[in-house]
């Protein structure tokens, strides 16, 4: 059957299963633009090309499947590389398709025309420049293979205007993905397994590193039945959240630079530590010289690349977790740390006490108590989109997420930005789940325009704003190591209530720790989106933290006391932007 | 740090070459030379990689070609009984009365003169590195014009091939694999 290429890139999206696209049109992708119409497959029209791939990112993320956008050439596609790289990061599956100039103009510095295959070589999983129309279905569908197998991430697909014109004939059998080497599917040899076993059955003190790959390979029953059958307590990756249910008596919560002092005290004494599904981040690790110096590591791990990384490992093994752990678990024997478990529960209860949460309300707003809040209120089951900064440790603190792909963050490259426009793709992914937005005044403002994305699609999401006048980590940092010298954090921001409203979005703002209920659950109530800005304590600081580069066990803990009221901090009018 | 030769089989598609020198400068492992050429095989190149590189950093490198969807193959033949090959082509300043000394020295060397005029001879050496440092050593004195080396090309020894998987994983891949994901097969090595 004869097709033009831009019917084809349709066809194969169809078939590949998009429903929803995320993307901006422009001259060089105006032929797929027009064939669009004819398919069944919702364009979302964003406002700036960055939030397409964000959206792409929030709806794989969110549902486990290949998230689309698609934008022009030029500007249309560098506007991309900031989302592409943030997918990359957290391995996160999405498909780009962009328009480049015609196949004869490519070189020639033709209007709108960037090497795009060029710039973003370092940042997809593998990328595609498509000259001929007869070339686009294999290259589609290898693009999504490539997207969604071994370990995931980002492939971007750039279709010159002329092959998107010429016609072809379209089989999509005959289009299989030809990847001779490429090869997702690694798999450990017998011995690798049986070192680990003898490893695992004699420690002592284990200690699971629960990450990221725990969900893309939905390992969390096969996890669970290990660490319940060996009694060994879990310790989460922020972007592993959720992946064990926050409540299972053996999940310790977060581990890393602000992760809790009883996590980051276990890692530092255990003599087994069973990296699942993540890669030991500088910001998990600390200090990588005497990061864990008891322990002997066991690192399942899908991505060969990864292993003795940064952590030199005694035992890695490659491959799918799920089937690697399904492989492992016949040779795990019941065991009892209940010493170890009780020992690490000792040192929480230690935390606990200098917990903000069980402060009385002495009459100041705090992004824990909002958090916290929210949680209560939403009784946990809401899918939660954080920004980059203070509030998102925050979140990753007080918010409790007990369901698979209830937390999306960007983790690996910290994208402020992020939060909206990704959970506008996590709506689409979930139309019936609550989608709550927690962002910071700063990386709001950077991806606000997506506000006319929401109204324009009619979608339900709840934005808490957690607004200090400044960008909070970066000031949190200068507080700490640059003698409070704010160069740059003081941030003036509009009126985010009228902000909303221009966009026909309700508008709330909270000053008071009192007034959060009411308010979590008026938006709850409402239909339709709300922006909600929440007016917090401006220069509270997360803990507990550990210093970059510094020791995983040397952490600034929390104050035993509210900070505000001791220092005697201003009690009166916030004072919005410092800059005055 | 020591030095490692990497033989890796690639498919012969545009942006190739770009795709592994790009790697190597993002993941800031130090490239010492990198030749490319064609195979026995359509379609497939060759390159050899020559790093400066610890043993740890090595394996890792390895892993990190072979995440590239567009190699097919990588073997560290550093330790590996090989013959390991180096081509430099050298223009010499010379005059009447010291051309012989130089043409002689040379003939030691096994090299050959490719161009001779009146000041001036191109002599063009193969073999290993250390030969034809030994015969650049020699040769400096007379003035060295120009130079150009093509960088190390190596081959293992003997009728077998290397194994197509990342040793330092000893990772296989999984029974009933579907044929088109293993190299040795598309490769008909």
């Amino acid at each position: 059957m004869k097709k033009t290429g831009a019917q084809i890139v349709w066809e194969c999206l169809v078939r590949e299963g998009v429903k929803t696209i995320f993307g901006y049109p422009g001259g060089a992708i105006l032929p797929t633009y027009d064939a669009m119409l004819d398919y069944p497959i919702h364009h979302v029209l964003v406002r700036h090309e960055q939030g397409a791939t964000h959206m792409a990112d929030g709806y794989a993320r969110a549902s486990g499947k290949v998230g689309a956008a698609i934008a022009t050439s030029g500007p249309g596609a560098t506007n991309m590389v900031t989302g592409i790289a943030t997918a990359m990061m957290d391995s996160s599956p999405i498909v780009c398709i962009t328009g480049q100039v015609g196949s004869k103009a490519i070189g020639s510095d033709a209007f709108q025309e960037t090497d795009v295959t060029g710039v973003t070589l370092p940042i997809t999983k593998h990328n595609y420049l498509v000259t001929r129309a007869e070339d686009i279905a294999r290259t589609i569908r290898e693009a999504f293979y490539i997207a969604a197998s071994g370990r995931p991430g980002p492939v971007l697909v750039d279709i010159t205007k002329d092959a998107q014109q010429g016609t072809c004939d379209f089989d999509w059998d005959a289009a299989a993905p030809q990847l001779p080497g490429y090869r997702p599917n690694l798999r450990a040899l017998p011995e690798e397994f049986q070192k680990a076993l003898d490893l695992i059955n004699n420690a002592k003190r284990p200690l699971i590193l629960a990450g990221h790959g725990i969900m893309m390979s939905g390992a969390r029953k096969q996890v669970l039945e290990f660490a319940e059958r060996a009694q060994v307590p879990i310790a989460m990756t922020l972007l592993g959240l959720g992946a064990i249910p926050a409540s299972h008596p053996l999940n310790l919560g977060m581990m890393g630079m602000h992760g809790e002092a009883w996590v980051n005290n276990a890692i530092q004494q255990a003599d087994l530590l069973l990296a699942f599904g993540m890669r030991f981040d500088d910001r998990v690790t600390g200090n990588i010289k005497t990061y864990a110096l008891n322990a002997k590591k066991i690192h399942i791990e899908i991505d060969p690349s990864e292993i003795n990384k940064s952590v030199k490992v005694d035992v890695g093994i490659v491959g799918d977790l799920r089937e690697t752990l399904e492989e492992l678990l016949p040779g795990v024997k019941a065991a009892d740390h209940s010493e170890w478990i009780d020992y690490i529960n000792e040192m929480k209860g230690d935390s606990a006490v200098r917990d903000i949460q069980s402060l009385p309300d002495t009459g100041h707003l705090y992004a824990a108590h909002v958090i916290n809040d929210i949680w209560h209120y939403t009784s946990g089951k809401a899918i939660v989109v954080s920004d980059v900064g203070q509030h998102q440790m925050w979140e990753a603190q007080y918010y409790k997420h007990d369901d698979e792909r209830s937390l999306i963050t960007s983790g690996g490259l910290g994208t402020m930005g992020f939060a909206l426009p990704a959970a506008i793709g996590a709506k689409f992914a979930c139309p019936d789940k609550e989608v709550w937005v927690v962002a910071g005044d700063g990386g709001f403002q950077m991806t606000m325009a997506e506000l006319a994305t929401i109204a324009q699609e009619n979608l339900k999401i709840n934005v808490a704003i957690i607004n200090n006048g400044y960008l909070g980590m970066v000031r949190q940092w200068q507080e700490f190591f640059y003698e409070k010298r704010y160069a740059a954090t003081p941030m003036l921001s509009p009126d985010f209530v009228k902000l909303a409203e221009a966009f026909d979005i309700k508008g709330m703002r909270v000053t008071k720790r009192s007034e959060v209920q009411a308010a979590v659950e008026e938006a709850r109530a409402h239909p339709g989106t709300v922006v909600m800005d929440f007016r917090v304590e401006q220069e509270d600081s997360v803990f507990p933290m550990v210093p970059a580069g510094a020791d995983l066990h040397a952490m600034i803990r929390r104050p035993k006391r509210d900070v505000m009221a001791e220092t005697g901090a201003d009690e009166g009018e916030w004072d919005l932007g410092a800059t005055k | 740090m020591a030095k490692h030769i990497f033989v890796s089989y690639v498919e012969d598609k545009p942006g190739v070459l770009n795709r592994v020198a790009s790697l190597f400068r993002r993941r800031a492992f130090n490239i010492e030379s990198l030749t490319v050429g064609h195979t026995e095989q359509g379609g497939v190149s060759r390159m050899t990689i020559v790093v400066d590189a610890d043993e740890m950093t090595a394996r890792r490198i390895e892993a990190n070609l072979y995440k590239l969807v567009n190699v097919l193959r990588v073997d560290d033949v550093t330790n590996q009984p090989s013959v390991v090959r180096d081509l430099a082509l050298i223009k010499v300043a010379v005059t009447s009365t010291n051309r012989t000394e130089v043409m002689q020295l040379a003939d030691v060397f096994r090299a050959r003169i490719v161009d001779v005029t009146n000041e001036s001879l191109i002599i063009e050496i193969t073999g290993a590195e250390d030969k034809i440092e030994g015969l650049i050593e020699v040769l400096r004195p007379f003035g060295i014009i120009e130079m150009v080396r093509t960088g190390l090309v190596a081959m293992s020894r003997g009728a077998s091939s290397v194994s197509p998987n990342p040793p330092l994983v000893a990772a296989a891949l999984p029974e009933g694999a579907p044929a088109q994901l293993d190299p040795a097969v598309a490769m008909s090595v």
